[in-house]
């Protein structure tokens, strides 16, 4: 069974139509890349599949590991293993990140019927995980992405997507804002978490990004649809010609 | 397990209602005859067994209060009420003379330990998990004076602070064994002609806690007193007094809940501060009075005055309160900063939610020279509540030096509710250095998705958004009130959102 299957998927935003039936199917261990000019529809395709409020599906669907994801909660599909890395993570004023960290991961945990996670036991957790991905100590006891840098933030989703170890990421535009270094640094916090039961769906508008994070597929988007899959070389091609040739095959 | 996961169970194990608080305690109770006049207060007195000096004093106060009007000003709306319909009075029904503990009624007992509350002497054992690399905290020890309905119940280790020179009494035994001291301060900081419910309340006041810290003692433990409104019609008058006397230092919690009823309660405090040269009073207040029901029906109306007098050199007065009760709430605790350089501070956490109103803020009146004083507010409103801040900062012409800071911020949620800062700020010589700071923000859609999207429900979202608010004014709470309120905050605003 594939881990994650768009189908048809339709989508509105108050009275106008994003997504025109695409389709996606993604398989365990793959890491998939979703590339397309501004206003493709990317961000809003990420957006649906976490459920965020605001979009309103008109047609197709949307199975995770064949269930219907678009009936579940935005946290029920987050307790399923569906990881949202965002564009611009959100400030949280008064609320460490260890402290968000622990609630998040306990309800998860809860809605999934495991036990909740003490205190201790996660602190050890989550500096473990942050010391494998060469996060310092202390932006475990700032307050979530407060006063972070973008490289910063950048590496607090990858932190969480470490520490829940979702079954697929959707990591959307994770270059925005990040210098070549920051960008490596996170790149590379990404491939360490690559496996062969996880799947990772790369939204960008940049091939550079796709040197660091090496696809195994390549989606254009145009227009609220998917206009060609290919391999890895397929970005290089884009790359070098642009998307223009593509926004007319839409 | 983290704070917010718990409040998350308790609010599952809360009724319909949400109210935890809102039970009733079946008990025979001793009440005057309903309604006011001078026999009201004449009764009062005699139950009390006051002296003659006492009840001249309380005569005075409801003759002035008759001369008086209820004051308009505050932005909160309710039906007139009627004072003759009130029973001013209302006591446990005692089998027998107390001597100890052990001979309170146990249906008493019973609603302490319902409430949380230990009238047993056992130090407080936290149940809650400290922060990782926060410390672990200790076995501390917390006396308690607990009033129920007119009457303190129960004061516990008695013993161990009267070694320390300290006294801790229902205000009513204050009057009899110590009526020097009640004397010397009772009505120096908020006189019997102050404000219309300050006045009532100096006619008709039933009990309340007396603390008195002899020069250069440190109070030993955490001094607390909960209150406990259980009978129909009943208002509650409690008066308190704590004079930290020169050098010393003490901390005092209240606590106050009441039974869920459909008609309005009114409770109407005073409470007293003095600290002389070199003390220190820092005063906290979890105030949980029974809000009425999701349409507006029943819950108190809590008009209280506060009022702390820093009248030694270096004196310091600090107000830290969580406000999440009552139909409405009209208050202002306040610092009058005679000494020089004396200090005042002010943390608030005021919340309201369905059609709770409140009218909440503080005075810092600067006196002497070289004070300073400290406002932070935090204000959370959400459904159809209406939640405005009021606050007074003055400098006199002879309080050279003098410094204030304030901070006021407000937290939306939803679209019905109302959030409203009113800030008079009087400054009469030049010298003076005054900053005030205020925002209104509403709890952004994206910051929720973010939560929810790693697995957080929505209320667990808004627990944790609205928590990290009022981080600052919580930090301020004594250890186990900070947990409480934490759990308090998420479950106050329940239902607020969706």
């Amino acid at each position: 069974m594939s881990l994650l299957e768009v189908k048809d998927l339709q989508v509105r935003v108050e009275e106008r139509e994003i997504l025109h039936g695409l389709s996606l199917t993604v398989n365990p261990g793959q890491v998939h890349a979703i590339m397309g000019p501004n206003g493709s529809g990317k961000s809003t395709l990420s957006h649906v599949i976490a459920g965020k409020p605001g979009y309103e599906v008109t047609g197709g669907q949307i199975l995770f590991r064949g269930e219907d994801l678009l009936e579940m909660e935005p946290n029920e599909r987050a307790a399923k293993g569906v990881f949202l890395a965002f564009q611009y993570p959100v400030e949280i004023p008064g609320v460490t990140t260890w402290n968000f960290l622990h609630a998040a991961l306990n309800a998860q945990r809860k809605a999934r019927g495991e036990d909740e996670i003490s205190s201790p036991a996660f602190l050890k957790k989550v500096r473990e995980v942050a010391k494998s991905l060469n996060i310092p100590q202390d932006m475990l006891k700032r307050g979530v992405n407060v006063g972070f840098s973008g490289g910063e933030k950048k590496r607090n989703e990858i932190l969480q997507m470490a520490l829940f170890e979702p079954a697929v990421c959707i990591l959307d535009e994770m270059d925005s804002g990040l210098d070549i270094d920051a960008l490596r640094i996170a790149a590379d916090g990404v491939n360490a978490l690559r496996s062969p039961e996880r799947a990772m769906v790369v939204i960008t508008h940049y091939q550079r990004l796709l040197n660091y994070i090496v696809p195994d597929v390549v989606h254009v988007m145009s227009k609220g649809r998917v206009v060609k899959s290919g391999g890895k070389e397929l970005a290089l091609e884009l790359e070098e010609s642009g998307y223009a040739q593509f926004e007319d095959a839409a | 397990m983290p704070a917010v996961q718990e409040t998350v169970e308790r609010v599952r194990r809360i009724d319909v209602d949400q109210y935890r608080y809102g039970f009733e305690t079946l008990i025979e109770s001793d009440k005057a005859p309903k309604g006011l006049s001078e026999d009201t207060v004449r009764f009062i007195s005699a139950k009390k067994n006051e002296p003659a000096w006492m009840l001249e004093w309380r005569l005075e106060a409801y003759r002035r209060w008759l001369t008086m009007t209820e004051p308009t000003w505050a932005r909160v709306d309710y039906p007139k009420i009627d004072y003759q319909d009130i029973y001013y009075y209302a006591a446990p029904k005692p089998k027998k003379t107390l001597s100890s503990i052990d001979e309170i009624d146990p249906e008493i007992l019973k609603t302490y330990e319902k409430l949380g509350i230990p009238l047993r002497e056992v130090a407080i054992l936290e149940g809650v998990e400290p922060p990782p690399g926060g410390e672990q905290t200790p076995n501390r020890k917390i006396a308690v004076d607990a009033v129920f309905d007119s009457v303190s119940v129960a004061t516990t280790f008695q013993k161990e602070l009267k070694a320390a020179g300290v006294i801790f009494m229902p205000i009513s035994e204050a009057i009899r064994e110590h009526p020097d001291l009640v004397q010397k301060y009772l009505g120096t900081v908020v006189p019997t002609s102050d404000n219309y419910f300050a006045t009532l309340n100096s006619a008709v006041f039933s009990d309340g806690s007396f603390v008195y810290v002899p020069p250069g003692v440190r109070c030993p433990m955490e001094l607390s007193t909960y209150f406990r409104i259980n009978e129909r019609n009943t208002g509650q008058f409690e008066r308190t007094l704590i004079i930290a006397d020169k050098g010393s230092y003490v901390s005092y919690l209240e606590g106050c809940t009441a039974p869920q009823r459909d008609e309005n309660q009114l409770h109407a405090a005073v409470v007293e501060l003095v600290t002389l040269d070199d003390a220190e009073i820092k005063y906290s207040t979890v105030q949980n009075w029974y809000p009425g029901n999701s349409e507006g029906k029943g819950g108190i109306y809590n008009f209280v005055t506060k009022r702390g007098d820093c009248r030694g050199r270096n004196s310091k007065i600090s107000w830290t309160q969580v406000e999440t009760g009552s139909a409405i709430t009209w208050k202002y605790p306040s610092c009058i900063l005679r000494g020089d350089n004396s200090s005042g501070e002010f943390y608030s956490i005021a919340i309201s939610n369905g059609f709770q109103q409140v009218d909440s803020g503080t005075k810092m009146i600067h006196l002497g020279k070289n004070t300073s004083s400290r406002i932070i507010s935090k204000g959370i409103a959400a459904g159809k509540s209406q939640n405005t801040y009021r606050g007074l900062v003055s400098a006199h012409r002879k309080a050279t030096g003098a410094r204030n800071y304030t901070a006021c911020d407000s937290l939306l949620i939803g679209d019905k509710c109302g959030a409203h800062t009113v800030p008079y700020v009087e400054a009469k010589n030049s010298s003076a250095t005054f900053e005030h700071e205020a925002t209104t923000s509403k709890i952004s859609e994206d910051v929720l998705f973010y939560c929810i999207q790693r697995g957080l429900s929505q209320e667990e979202a808004v627990g944790l958004v609205v928590n990290g608010f009022v981080k600052d004014v919580l930090q301020q709470l004594p250890m186990e009130f900070a947990v409480e309120a934490q759990k308090l905050i998420s479950i106050s605003l329940e239902g607020s959102v969706g």
